[in-house]
């Protein structure tokens, strides 16, 4: 049946769901199903009880280590997987105002680590602008998640590699497999090929080299209804795959496990999957996991400036339960003292070895 | 009672069998734990160990549960399929030594 499905999936993922029309382009809609049936017929635990097994209900931050900004969710790319809804048609940009104000919470932040996501980041038109003022802020480490094609998308970004390095930026890049059929089909045709050029770029100015200080991670999404397996194992057949078959280089890889929300919510509801993967979630529930959850050292900025516990909880518009909710009024200590907003997805942060956008987490 | 011999579902139910016999199904679940570590064989390739018999013995369940796992793994189809041939043609070679003792036999009776 899923096999079935997948050419009309793969044709109707040129588009968002939000310009499909798609229902559950509404959040509303994403939380009714993550709240609803295996949960509400009580056939499998709603999170915050099994979280409750170990002391942790209510979910509370530790000291802040991470600020992430999302500056827009348009991008080159419609990936199956994408828990943005993310691509070409998204025009949520961040403004140079809200930018303003960021840049203002960057410079007086305790997090150590900036973490600039999208969409693609680099299509907002004010990202270069941005880097160089955040840079300026002198924060240990300061991440780009760049998709890779998009330095091949047009000549103006084909300096990127450059530009990154001399504001010194961590590059973080989506690579879902080493051989191009598994990473064409969940990003689409000719995706592998450009993503391998870019990473060559990379390498070429000096990024993910052996004991080069430009780091140069790649992130690995299963491209399917399964969870991710060890991330060393797979850290391992990566760098082989890809040392002996382009001479690339990298320095880690994190394994993050896809939430069921968005399209990839959309991608199991339609293969018939997401009852199994539910079940595969919450049996790989790991309470060690719950520790070190993301939310517990992250906050979340979206493009209009609201602040969310993870970008998860962003793309389901569940803002931070504090005072505190907006970059304009941004307080970090208010916003310390608050509740994490929790649902089912967050099964999908402690499966296994656990999930971050750094990688596993127990 | 289920119209089926084989639900997919049940496989999730596979740790009941402790139920009605704890000690023998926590010595099994171990035992099978143990046996997929890595050791002098990495995890990667006893799951297409896995794979291969599970066609031989031809457990629906064993397919499913090491589909699954080899997907996990990064494991290729083009891998995973020469694993099922490997375990059929130790299959059908089983079969067809047996010509041997056909082919004795034969010869045996015949003058």
């Amino acid at each position: 049946m899923a096999e079935s499905i997948m050419p009309q999936l793969k044709k109707a993922a040129k588009k968002s769901l939000k310009a499909r029309e798609n229902e559950l382009a509404h959040t509303e809609k994403q939380l009714e199903v993550l709240n609803g049936g295996l949960f509400a017929d009580g056939e499998l635990p709603y999170f915050k009880d099994k979280i409750a097994e170990i002391g942790h209900s209510p979910l509370r931050p530790k000291a802040l280590e991470i600020l992430q900004i999302n500056v827009g969710y348009m991008c080159n790319q419609v990936c199956e997987h994408c828990h943005v809804d993310a691509g070409p048609d998204r025009k949520e940009i961040m403004t140079r105002e809200t930018m303003e104000q960021c840049l203002e919470v960057i410079r007086n932040t305790g997090a150590h680590t900036l973490d600039l996501t999208g969409g693609a980041p680099e299509m907002n038109p004010n990202f270069r602008w941005f880097v160089e003022e955040a840079s300026k802020a002198g924060i240990q480490d300061f991440i780009v998640r760049s998709n890779l094609t998009i330095i091949q998308a047009n000549k103006k970004y084909h300096d990127l590699p450059e530009f990154f390095k001399k504001h010194n930026v961590h590059v973080v890049s989506s690579m879902p497999h080493y051989t191009r059929g598994k990473t064409d089909k969940q990003r689409g045709d000719g995706v592998f090929d450009k993503s391998i050029e870019a990473l060559q770029q990379l390498n070429a100015v000096g990024y993910g080299m052996p004991g080069s200080d430009l780091r140069l991670d790649l992130v690995y999404n299963p491209s399917g209804a399964f969870l991710p397996s060890d991330q060393a194992a797979m850290e391992r057949d990566f760098k082989k795959a890809l040392k002996e078959d382009f001479n690339i280089e990298f320095h880690n890889l994190f394994a993050i496990t896809n939430l069921p929300i968005s399209r990839f919510l959309d991608y199991l509801i339609a293969s018939d999957n997401y009852e199994d993967y539910m079940y595969s979630l919450v049996e790989a529930y790991n309470p060690a996991a719950v520790e070190n959850v993301m939310c517990t050292n992250t906050i979340s900025v979206s493009w209009d400036g609201w602040l969310y516990d993870c970008d998860f909880n962003q793309m389901l518009d569940l803002k931070v339960a504090s005072k505190v909710k907006h970059i304009k009024d941004y307080n970090e200590e208010v916003l310390n003292d608050r509740n994490i907003v929790i649902s089912q997805h967050c099964y999908g942060c402690t499966a296994g070895a656990g999930s971050s956008c750094q990688g596993t987490v127990a | 009672m289920a119209n089926s011999y084989y639900d997919p579902a049940d496989l999730r139910k596979f740790g009941n069998i402790t139920e009605w016999s704890e000690e023998l199904g926590s010595k099994f679940f171990d035992y099978y734990g143990k046996v997929f570590e890595e050791g002098a064989l990495s995890a990667r390739e006893k799951s297409l160990i896995a794979l291969a018999v599970a066609h031989v013995v031809k457990c629906p369940y064993c397919i499913d549960a090491y589909t699954k796992d080899g997907l996990q793994r990064g494991i290729t189809k083009e891998e995973m399929m020469e694993a099922v041939h490997a375990g059929a043609a130790i299959e059908s070679g089983a079969t067809l030594v047996h010509g041997v003792q056909m082919m004795n036999k034969y010869n045996k009776l015949s003058m």
